[in-house]
């Protein structure tokens, strides 16, 4: 039986003789690549982006029309309140992704041929990271778009409002390395869903994203008043409107720190070690 | 010059599995070798260490003298790996891919994309080529999984199970790329579950079981120890078995090997003529042969040639 690959000649020859390999991509170039190719995902797999835009406009205008009354008077009295917070749920929820394409890479058996590339080995991590960052950022653009169609005004100005969503990219990107952990503990990328909605949903939800502290149980503020996602939605919340209180961007800081300094080395250590 | 391949004592368990229980191993520079052995037998794990994947309990390895624990970045650089699944990124067309791994390997974007339309070409991928992998067939997975691991060519090329799951004519085709692979200077150990692809592919074998080599040496050697030919016997009725085995090692001396059918024999055949000899014998008997062959010994029947017990398939990990 004759086979049609590989036409036989010297340029067949040529092209796989054995020859001096170049040198391999640094960190940095290694990073850029790996996120090039999240782009090239979303581009692919443009469904992914659902939970990125439909969400968001979802909870906007439910919320706002649906609650918006009842909680601050009036739907656009109620949007100042809410949008930032909206914007803080949006992103911290599809965090969850980065562990969903890291668990899934694994079981294709692609991060094996990533590992065994002699490029810096957390680039896969990192390139991926870079890749949520623009998924936050079109679904900030999104939220923000819409918010402005219903009547959000922010006070802070442009300034104000990308700092905002600064901050708050900034704690995505420190929550992620939980979700990394998780992508890497689990058999299967649904599990890693269910596993990190599990943190997720109280961590949102109680919170003062939706609702002032002061409306809620004694117990309940203790509680909510030291989630780190309150401090969150009351910076960005701040930030926006330009009466952020500095020591609610401070917190947020320190969380995001701390949580990087502890999850990030077990993460890696993790990534390094064999499975 | 220093071997491709030299490992000594090499140990790996996992929970309470010992995957690897002492694989010594010595595979010269520019050569196919073929790692041989059932499922679980430990061929992947031995593959994975050589690959800097996982890291042995005890023993050692190097790869072009380089240690694969201590210098495993070096060693990074002078292997490349195509392991049982495909493991390229299926959302991805066959061209991002070569050209991500271009890229990660330390090409420039423009000889990345310069080498992955020379290889899609080479490799018959050239219409499927702006197409996502997970559109692809069984073959050109294995294509594009084998041309990503040569989009830089490495000095030793790991391929695990290359074939398993193909058609005959894919299978073929990845022949073929393993042969031109080794012509251009790269060392390949390959892994298989196949007597008959480790004998076309390898000029030598190491037959690995229970995390062992049991044996190693070329191919001619390995069939002199099991015979060069088996013969296979299925009989009309299973109550006839016990005396067509009598038979059949009274004309061969012994040979008679175990299998799980109630009406089949195989044995070992020093001499394809021998088979003559059988069959007379058999039908003199009135013994009544519904089939009767001479074939390659399988992998079950080198194993019980080697271990004296057939090779006991194990549940992947």
């Amino acid at each position: 039986m004759t086979t049609d690959v590989l036409p036989a000649g010297e340029r067949t020859h040529q092209l796989l003789a054995m020859r001096a390999r170049p040198r391999p991509a640094s960190a940095l170039s290694a990073v850029a690549t790996l996120a090039w190719r999240a782009m090239l995902k979303i581009k692919h797999v443009p469904f992914q982006l659902f939970d990125v835009t439909v969400m968001p406009i979802m909870f906007t205008l439910l919320f706002t029309y649906i609650f918006g009354g009842a909680l601050a008077g009036s739907p656009r009295e109620y949007i100042q309140y809410l949008l930032p917070g909206v914007l803080v749920q949006t992103i911290v929820f599809i965090t969850v992704y980065t562990g969903m394409g890291l668990n899934t890479d694994i079981h294709k058996g692609l991060y094996d041929r990533f590992r065994s590339l002699p490029m810096w080995q957390p680039a896969p991590l990192f390139g991926a990271l870079a890749g949520d960052l623009f998924r936050y950022s079109v679904a900030s653009a999104l939220i923000l778009i819409v918010g402005l169609i219903l009547g959000f005004r922010p006070q802070g100005g442009v300034v104000g409002v990308l700092l905002a969503v600064a901050l708050v990219m900034t704690f995505c990107f420190a929550l992620s390395w939980c979700w990394i952990i998780i992508g890497m503990l689990v058999r299967t990328p649904e599990s890693v869903m269910t596993t990190s909605f599990i943190f997720l949903m109280p961590l949102t939800f109680a919170s003062n994203i939706f609702v002032e502290l002061s409306t809620m149980p004694g117990w309940l503020q203790a509680v909510v008043g030291r989630n780190p996602v309150t401090y969150l939605a009351n910076a960005s919340r701040g930030l926006m409107h330009g009466t952020a209180v500095w020591t609610d961007v401070a917190w947020v800081l320190v969380a995001s720190a701390a949580i990087v300094l502890v999850a990030s080395p077990v993460a890696m250590r993790m990534y390094r070690k064999e499975r | 010059m220093s071997d491709a391949i030299e490992t000594s004592g090499l140990v790996k368990t996992f929970r309470d599995t010992r995957a690897l229980d002492g694989v010594d191993l010595r595979i010269r520079q520019g050569s196919v070798f073929g790692l041989l052995g059932p499922n679980g037998a430990g061929k992947t794990t031995t593959i994975r260490i050589l690959a800097t994947l996982l890291k042995p309990d005890a023993g050692t390895a190097t790869v072009l003298g380089h240690d694969v624990v201590r210098d495993a970045r070096i060693v990074r650089q002078k292997v490349s790996l195509t392991g049982q699944y495909a493991s390229v990124d299926e959302d991805l067309t066959g061209h991002e891919n070569l050209v991500l791994m271009g890229r990660l390997l330390g090409l420039s974007w423009r000889s990345a994309r310069e080498r992955a339309v020379e290889l899609l070409e080479a490799f018959g991928l050239a219409e499927a080529a702006g197409r996502q992998v997970q559109t692809y067939s069984g073959g050109m997975r294995r294509r594009i999984d084998i041309a990503a691991s040569l989009v830089a060519i490495p000095e030793i090329l790991f391929l695990d199970e290359p074939t398993t799951g193909l058609d005959p004519r894919s299978r073929n085709q990845v022949w073929e790329l393993v042969r031109r692979i080794a012509d251009g200077g790269t060392t390949v150990l390959l892994t298989t579950q196949n007597l008959d692809e480790a004998d076309r592919l390898a000029e030598r074998l190491a037959v690995i079981d229970h995390g062992r080599v049991i044996a190693e040496g070329t191919s001619r050697d390995l069939k002199a120890s099991v015979g060069s030919s088996a013969l296979h016997v299925r009989l009309a009725t299973a109550d006839q078995r016990t005396r067509a085995a009598e038979l059949v090692s009274r004309v061969l001396g012994d040979g008679v090997l175990p299998v799980t059918d109630p009406t089949s024999l195989t044995a070992r055949l020093a001499n394809p003529a021998q088979a003559a000899a059988v069959l007379t014998a058999l039908t003199g008997d009135s013994v009544d042969v519904a089939e009767f062959s001479v074939g390659n010994p399988s992998l079950d029947e080198v194993f019980f040639a080697l271990t004296g017990r057939a090779a006991a398939p194990e549940a992947k990990p």
